[in-house]
């Protein structure tokens, strides 16, 4: 990746050099392996709040239903493991051995179609971005070329969290219902639960969630990131110049929904596990918040945002077990009442001025305030 | 055949009187080394655990928040009852039970993570907890890997052994084969009427139901409907009912849904005193929400009612109830998770050692004489040998016990004939 004073102005590599260090030096360094592991859990939500800021922060569509993407890159991954995890002698004991142990509870007796191809990674690979993408260009096309847009998009795509809950937790002898697939152990033959493979897992997840920083860093500053920004702020005259506003919305969605399907995958790798709690209206709203509280016109805010907030469920449930909801719940109205802009709108109201200053006293005028369009955008 | 010794255990109702006692019950349900000078820490503790020369801690992991917590709180009273009971007879092999929990807060993952987080950060000895079968399938993986031990205390579809849990609630055929039995015998039932939540325990009891239906009782199954969790609309299949008119309707829904489920029964004019119900899944917890009044006429199927009248019982209710509040009502699922730290601190101080290995090896054959169900033992398989029993729901939200097996009954997790 090049990094230069065009790809990155000079708060945002700040914001680079900070993430990275943090991620790939301090904590690997610092933390347990049980305590990185619940890292790399925060992390695959950072893919969504990624997705999230191009698709909401920049293009304005609000998407309540980014769990189904990221259930869906989640299942595919946990339905490759699963089917490795059932070979026919860890699975003697049932009935037709060989296949996942939940099919055996509900009484099917062959693997059904649908599952045959997960036995290839290189397919499995291919499904986890194109699947959820095809259905968000599906969704999409089907809703942005009738212009349906705003409360009315977000409404729909919770509907679609709320029907694929059900199908998943109604068909539990294709995806094991409410249980979801546990027992997850290996990856074309190498132990994924042991503590070294933890490491290498939360290595590559970091290197594929900069990777993603790249790309939405790019798109940003394409024309078509200019495009996204003038749709949100006005969307007819965007129209009336001669743009397809559709398309352009059908683009976001779906990369947004790519980015979180890798969160997903990541997912069912990082934690052995995936379930329809990951797919539903709560943890679907719960990812618009860990956007918010973290900013979501910032990619560096989102993604600490991710990170910040799901610490802070993890501390708070381990410290208070009775009350830490409420804890959490005060957070969030806090920080929404307080900064509408989220943790980066306070960085960048408070700690970002202090440190131009000081380098400004030190060199000559280094322009660094280019991005306008984030300053003095409207809070929803 | 030590009654007036377990008397000695369970009727002192303060907690002074009841260390003072320790030495009364310890006679019969204490290994000799117990009276002898704690054993050094080194010797019962060689893989790392949080064991101190005067401390053992464990975890308590059920969800204190969510849908799951109006279930799970009473496991978790009961397990905080068990622990202050054994800390006052002196604790396990010299040392205090101390608890750290954890809220697993009706998500699943997060049972796994802190499964985890309890085993790897914590090193608890034992950890008492999980409630559903979902919860239980998280935590199963990290149990087996880092070699923890997990006292799981709800009665369950079976379908599964470890050395790494042992299952104080009954699997399915312990709790469905006897009460069928009984209901055909005692009703001359030959038809039957199933509903159920739609996730894997009630398939599967289902499942073992019917083909005992079939196969053994030679009687049909006139119906077979599953309703997602939380669902609260049952017209349609009390419709089916009134058509079909089975001689009995067996019934596996969970949760919130009863509330609905019966009401709506009743309303339709279905008079439980004629129209004979069993239900597996219908504790005291539930009658709470559902009210006496609904559900009355009504059979259940389980190992323990709070009414059981036995001496053990007879102290364990209302020791309950002085640490917990007098309104708080005991079900079947909260019996077993009382049961689990006491199972763990006399297979404890059967191996002599806090270790897993020697305590998952030390399990099969400890007996808990005090159990308020009367007498268990945990079998091979890691299940608990008990009774099964049939009660009457009554107008005050208790059970009237109608019938137990007469002896107890053999856990067998992979039915044969019922796959």
């Amino acid at each position: 990746m090049i990094i230069n004073s065009r790809f990155f102005n000079r708060s945002e590599l700040m914001g680079f050099v900070a993430l990275a260090a943090v991620l790939f030096v301090i904590l690997p360094l610092t933390l347990d392996v049980f305590r990185l592991n619940l890292v790399a859990k925060y992390l695959t939500y950072a893919f969504v709040a990624l997705g999230l800021v191009l698709c909401w922060g920049y293009g304005g569509i609000l998407s309540l239903g980014q769990g189904v993407f990221f259930g869906l890159g989640g299942y595919c991954m946990a339905m490759f493991l699963k089917l490795e995890a059932s070979s026919v002698e860890n699975t003697k004991i049932q009935s037709t051995p060989g296949i996942p142990d939940f099919m055996d509870w509900n009484q099917i007796t062959s693997l059904p179609l649908f599952w045959q191809p997960f036995h290839s990674l290189t397919f499995t690979i291919l499904a986890i971005v194109l699947v959820p993408g095809l259905f968000a260009l599906i969704i999409g096309t089907a809703m942005f070329k009738r212009r349906v847009g705003g409360t009315y998009f977000a409404i729909i795509t919770q509907a679609v969290a709320a029907i694929l809950t059900i199908l998943i937790v109604g068909q539990q002898g294709y995806t094991g219902g409410i249980n979801g697939m546990t027992d997850l152990r290996t990856l074309k033959g190498w132990d994924i639960r042991p503590d070294h493979a933890k490491i290498i897992l939360y290595f590559v997840e970091v290197v594929l969630l900069f990777a993603c920083i790249g790309i939405a860093q790019f798109i940003r500053l394409t024309k078509l990131g200019r495009i996204l920004v003038a749709m949100r702020e006005q969307e007819d005259r965007v129209r009336f110049s001669g743009y397809s506003v559709a398309n352009f919305k059908i683009f976001a969605f779906c990369m947004a929904a790519v980015f979180a399907a890798i969160g997903g995958a990541m997912f069912a790798l990082n934690v052995g596990f995936m379930s329809p709690s990951f797919v539903g209206i709560v943890p679907s709203i719960e990812m618009v918040i860990y956007t918010a509280v973290g900013g979501r016109m910032s990619i560096f805010g989102a993604i600490w945002g991710a990170i910040l907030v799901n610490f802070a469920k993890t501390s708070l449930s381990e410290s208070f077990p009775q009350l830490w909801l409420f804890g959490l719940g005060a957070l969030f109205i806090a920080v929404v009442l307080a900064f509408p802009n989220g943790l980066s709108g306070l960085w960048g109201d408070y700690v970002q001025p202090r440190i131009d200053r000081l380098f400004a006293s030190r060199k000559s005028k280094a322009g660094w305030k280019d991005n306008s369009v984030a300053d003095g955008a409207p809070a929803e | 055949m030590s009654d007036e010794a377990n008397k000695g255990l369970l009727s002192p109702l303060r907690r002074k009187l009841l260390m003072g006692m320790a030495a009364v019950p310890a006679i019969t349900m204490l290994p000799k080394a117990s009276f002898a000078q704690a054993p050094a820490t080194s010797a019962v503790n060689t893989t790392g655990l949080a064991v101190t020369d005067t401390e053992v801690t464990v975890g308590i992991l059920h969800s204190a928040t969510g849908t799951m917590a109006i279930s799970e709180t009473g496991s978790i009273e009961a397990e905080k009852l068990a622990i202050e009971q054994i800390n006052a007879m002196g604790g396990v092999l010299g040392r205090k039970i101390k608890f750290i929990q954890e809220d697993g807060a009706s998500d699943w993952p997060t049972f796994a993570e802190k499964a985890k987080k309890l085993l790897v950060n914590d090193k608890v000895a034992a950890i008492m907890g999980c409630w559903t079968s979902a919860s239980r399938k998280a935590v199963l993986p990290v149990m087996e890997q880092y070699n923890g031990m997990l006292y799981y205390p709800t009665f369950y579809e079976g379908l599964e052994q470890s050395k790494n849990v042992i299952y104080t609630g009954q699997e399915a055929t312990q709790q469905i084969l006897a009460g069928l039995n009984w209901i055909a015998k005692e009703k001359g039932a030959k038809s039957f009427f199933f509903i159920g939540s739609d996730y894997i325990w009630p398939r599967t009891s289902n499942k073992i139901a019917r083909k005992h239906v079939e196969n053994v009782l030679k009687g049909k199954v006139v119906g077979e409907e599953y309703y997602a969790l939380g669902s609260t609309q049952f017209n349609s299949v009390i419709n089916k009912i009134k058509l079909t008119k089975p001689d009995v309707i067996f019934t596996d829904v969970v949760g919130g849904s009863n509330v609905a489920f019966y009401k709506q029964l009743k309303a339709a004019g279905i008079d439980l005193a004629k129209q004979p119900l069993l239900t597996i899944s219908v504790t005291e917890d539930e009658i709470d929400g559902i009210g006496g009044e609904n559900i009355a006429g009504a059979y259940a199927c389980m190992k323990y009612f709070q009414s059981l009248d036995n001496p053990n019982n007879k102290a364990f209710v209302p020791a309950f109830k002085k640490m917990w509040g007098e309104k708080t009502v005991i079900g079947d699922v909260t019996q077993a998770a009382y049961l689990g730290p006491w199972l763990w601190k006399l297979t404890v101080e059967k191996a002599g050692s806090f270790d897993v290995d020697k305590i998952a090896a030390a399990s099969p054959g400890v007996e808990f004489k005090g159990a308020p169900e009367g007498y268990v033992r945990i079998h091979e398989n890691h299940h608990l040998w008990s009774k099964t029993r049939v009660g009457r729901a009554k107008l005050d939200g208790q059970f009237e016990l109608i019938y137990e097996t007469a002896d107890l009954v053999e856990p067998d997790p992979f039915p044969k004939g019922y796959q």
